[in-house]
C-alpha cells in the first residue's frame, strides 16, 4: 500500500461512515425514544431532509471554492437577506406591474445579479487592497446587514405568488424543487473545480499562492470569480427558499455563515486552502442536517442540536489532524 | 524648517490614521450637532461602550498571539444568564465568583484546544460559538432570565451605579485596560504574547513555551468576558438567551479597526480602547446627525476596510496590491 493511501481513504471515506453511523444510531434511537410512529427512514423523511438541506447546501457549495482558493467568506449570510428582499419586493414594483406571472424571472434575475454584485464587491476589495478575506468579508457582513436594516427597518418584507409558491413546492420526479436545484448546483461546481481550468487553478491557488503567480496564474480574477459565485448562489439558496415562504425578516440568514463552514469543514476542506472536495461538502451538509433532524426525532431540545455540532467540530478537527499527522510520518519512512 | 515630503505625510496619515480618523469624526459630528460634546453624552458612549470594550481587552490578547476568538459573544450570553440565575439561588456574593469561575473553565478548554491540542483557533471557536450557545439554552431551558427582587439587591451596582462620580462600568473598564495595558507592555509575559504571535516557531526555539502562553491568552479572554457577563446582567437584571448574539464579530472589528494584525504579533491595548471609542463615538454621531440606527453598520464597515488598507498599504509602500 503507497504511504499516506490509508489515511487519505479514511479522510475521503470518514463523512459518509459518519452520515451511516446516525442514520443507524437515529433509527435505532427512534425506536425507543421517539414519539412518532414513523420510521426515521420513512422516505417522506429523507425527501424533506433533501429539501431542507438546500439552503445551507447550496451556499456550502461556493464556501467549499472559496475555501479551497484559500479565502473565507462571513458575508453569505447578509448577501442571502438582501437576495431575499429583491426578490419578494421587485414583484411589487410599480413597473413590473403589466407583466403579471412574467415577473417571475425578472425578480429572479435581479436577486441574483444583486448577489453577483455584492460578490464582485467582495472579491474586488480582497483583490485591489490586499486585505485579507476574513476581515474584508467581516466589514460586509455587517455593512450588508446594514443595507438590509436600512431598506425596511425591522419590518419583515412579504408577497406571496402563488404561481411561484405552487412550483417551489412542486416535487419532480420524487424530488423537490429545492433538492433539484441542491443536486444541479453541486454537479456543476463539481465540473467546474474537476474539470475545467478555472478549478485547477484555484486549487493551486489555495496550495502555494507563490507557485501559482510564478506559474504564471493571476491570482485576482480567479479569487474574483469564485467571489462572484458564492455571491450568485447565496442569492440562488435565498430565491429557492423565499419562493415559498414569501417572507422575510431583516434577521434572515443571520448564522449562516457559521452553518456552512461548519458543513464544509465536516466534508474535510481545509480552512488553510488547496484541498477539498465539493462531495465530500455534500456529505458535511447532509450530515449536518441528518443530525438536526435526528435529534428532533428521538426529543431531544433544539438547543442540544448546537450543543453536538460544536462539539462535533472540535473532534472532527482533533481527528483530521491526528490522520495528517500519521500521514507525514509515513511519508518520511 | 525641513520640507515636509508627500511620503512623509502619507506614511504618517497611514501610521497614525486611525487616530486622525478618529479626530476628523469628533470634530464633524460636533459642528453637525453641539449636543456631542456634551460631557453627559460623552459618558454616555463611553459607558454604553463599555461591555464591548471589556471584551475587547481580552480579544486583543488572542489576536496578538496570532489566534481567533469568535466564542466571546455565545459566552458573554452564557456568562449572563449563569449570573442572573444564581442571583437568586445563593445570593449575589457567592453568584459572581461561581460564574467567574464556570465562565474561565470555558476559557481554560478553548485555551488547551488552541494552545496544547494546537487545533486551529478560527474553526475551535467557532464550534465553541455553537456549543456554548447550546450550553447557555439548556441551562436556562430556553427562558428568560430574571432577577425576582429587583429593588432590593446591590447587584446592580456594577452596571447602573457610580462611583467617585463616574459610572462604574467606566471605572472598571479604564481600571482593566490600564492592568492589562501594563501586563502587555511592561511584563516580561506580554513580550511573550507577541513573540508567539509574531513567530511562533522562533518563540519555541528561543524558550518560551507558546502552549502555556496562548492557553493564558484565552483565559484573560475569558475572564473579560465574565466581567462584560457581569456588566450587562447587571446593568439590565434579566436577559435573553441571545444578548451576546453577534458581539464577537463586533468585537473583533473593534480591535481591527485598532490596528491589531490578525496574522498575530502587533496591536496594543491602547489602540483596541481607541477602536472602541471609535465605534462607539460614530454610532453616537451619526443617531444625533439624524441617521437611522443602521446605517452605523455601513459606516462601520467602510472604516474598517480603509483602516486596513491603510495600514498594509503604508507597510507595504503602495496603495493597490501586488496581486495580479
Amino acid at each position: 500500500m503507497k504511504p499516506g493511501m490509508l489515511s487519505n481513504f479514511l479522510k475521503r471515506g470518514a463523512i459518509w461512515g459518519f452520515i451511516a453511523l446516525e442514520l443507524i444510531f437515529f433509527t435505532v434511537a427512534g425506536e425507543y425514544l421517539s414519539l412518532s410512529e414513523k420510521a426515521f427512514m420513512d422516505v417522506d423523511n429523507m425527501l424533506l431532509l433533501f429539501k431542507q438541506s438546500a439552503p445551507i447546501g447550496i451556499i456550502a457549495m461556493g464556501m467549499t471554492i472559496i475555501m479551497i482558493n484559500g479565502n473565507i467568506d462571513l458575508s453569505v449570510g447578509a448577501i442571502y437577506a438582501i437576495c431575499a428582499i429583491v426578490l419578494l419586493d421587485s414583484m411589487t414594483w410599480p413597473i413590473f406591474a403589466g407583466l403579471g406571472d412574467m415577473v417571475i424571472p425578472v425578480a429572479w434575475v435581479l436577486a441574483l445579479l444583486a448577489g453577483v454584485a455584492l460578490g464582485a464587491l467582495n472579491g474586488l476589495i480582497v483583490w485591489k487592497t490586499g486585505v485579507d478575506a476574513f476581515i474584508v468579508t467581516l466589514g460586509s457582513m455587517l455593512g450588508y446587514r446594514g443595507l438590509v436594516f436600512m431598506y425596511n427597518g425591522e419590518q419583515p418584507t412579504s408577497h406571496l405568488n402563488w404561481t411561484l409558491v405552487d412550483f417551489a413546492e412542486a416535487q419532480f420526479l420524487g424530488l423537490h424543487t429545492a433538492t433539484w436545484f441542491l443536486l444541479i448546483v453541486t454537479a456543476a461546481i463539481w465540473f467546474l473545480m474537476n474539470r475545467t481550468v478555472h478549478g485547477r487553478n484555484a486549487y493551486a491557488i489555495g496550495d502555494n499562492r507563490e507557485a501559482a503567480v510564478n506559474a504564471g496564474i493571476r491570482v485576482g480574477p480567479h479569487m474574483m470569480i469564485n467571489f462572484m459565485i458564492i455571491g450568485f448562489l447565496a442569492a440562488l439558496s435565498a430565491v429557492v427558499f423565499y419562493s415559498e415562504s414569501g417572507s422575510v425578516n431583516p434577521n434572515d440568514g443571520e448564522l449562516y455563515e457559521l452553518w456552512v463552514i461548519t458543513a464544509v469543514v465536516l466534508g474535510g476542506t481545509k480552512l488553510t486552502g488547496g484541498a477539498g472536495s465539493i462531495i465530500s461538502t455534500f456529505g458535511g451538509v447532509l450530515a449536518i442536517q441528518l443530525l438536526r433532524k435526528g435529534l428532533a426525532h428521538i426529543g431531544a431540545d433544539t438547543e442540544t442540536v448546537n450543543l453536538v455540532i460544536g462539539l462535533i467540530l472540535i473532534v472532527v478537527l482533533f481527528l483530521d489532524r491526528q490522520l495528517n499527522i500519521k500521514g507525514k510520518e509515513e511519508l518520511k519512512v | 524648517m525641513a520640507a515636509v515630503t508627500k511620503e512623509q505625510v502619507g506614511g504618517f496619515l497611514a501610521r497614525q490614521g486611525i487616530l486622525v480618523a478618529f479626530a476628523v469624526f469628533m470634530v464633524g459630528f460636533t459642528l453637525a450637532n453641539q449636543r456631542f460634546v456634551d460631557p453627559d453624552n460623552i459618558l454616555g458612549v463611553i459607558r454604553s461602550s463599555a461591555i464591548l470594550g471589556v471584551m475587547a481587552l481580552g480579544v486583543t490578547f488572542v489576536v496578538i498571539s496570532g489566534n481567533l476568538d469568535l466564542s466571546v459573544g455565545s459566552m458573554m450570553s452564557f456568562s449572563t444568564i449563569v449570573v442572573l440565575d444564581l442571583h437568586d439561588k445563593i445570593g449575589p456574593a457567592l453568584a459572581i465568583p461561581a460564574m467567574f469561575a464556570m465562565t474561565l473553565c470555558l476559557g481554560a478548554f478553548i485555551g488547551f484546544l488552541v494552545g496544547y491540542l494546537k487545533l486551529n483557533s478560527l474553526i475551535v471557536t467557532l464550534g465553541m460559538l455553537s456549543a456554548i450557545h447550546g450550553l447557555t439554552l439548556t441551562y436556562s431551558g430556553g427562558q428568560n432570565m430574571d432577577i425576582a427582587d429587583k429593588e432590593g439587591t446591590w447587584f446592580d451596582f456594577f452596571g447602573q451605579g457610580s462611583a467617585l462620580g463616574i459610572p462604574v462600568p467606566i471605572l472598571i473598564f479604564v481600571l482593566l485596560a490600564a492592568v492589562l495595558g501594563v501586563v502587555l507592555s511592561k511584563t516580561p509575559f506580554g513580550r511573550k504574547v507577541y513573540a508567539v504571535g509574531g513567530n511562533g516557531t522562533a518563540a519555541t526555539f528561543s524558550g518560551i513555551r507558546r502552549a502555556r502562553v496562548v492557553f493564558t491568552c484565552y483565559l484573560i479572554s475569558a475572564f473579560c468576558v465574565a466581567t462584560a457577563g457581569l456588566l450587562q446582567a447587571s446593568r439590565s437584571l434579566g436577559s435573553q438567551n441571545t444578548v451576546g448574539q453577534g458581539l464577537e464579530l463586533e468585537v473583533l472589528a473593534a480591535v481591527i479597526l485598532g490596528g491589531a494584525s490578525l496574522l498575530g504579533g502587533s496591536g496594543t491595548i491602547f489602540k483596541t480602547v481607541i477602536g472602541v471609542l471609535i465605534l462607539g463615538f460614530i454610532q453616537n454621531g451619526l443617531l444625533l446627525v439624524g441617521l437611522q440606527f443602521y446605517v452605523q453598520y455601513v459606516v462601520t464597515w467602510i472604516i474598517i476596510i480603509l483602516a486596513v488598507w491603510l495600514d498594509i498599504a503604508a507597510k507595504r509602500g503602495k496603495l493597490w496590491s501586488p496581486i495580479a
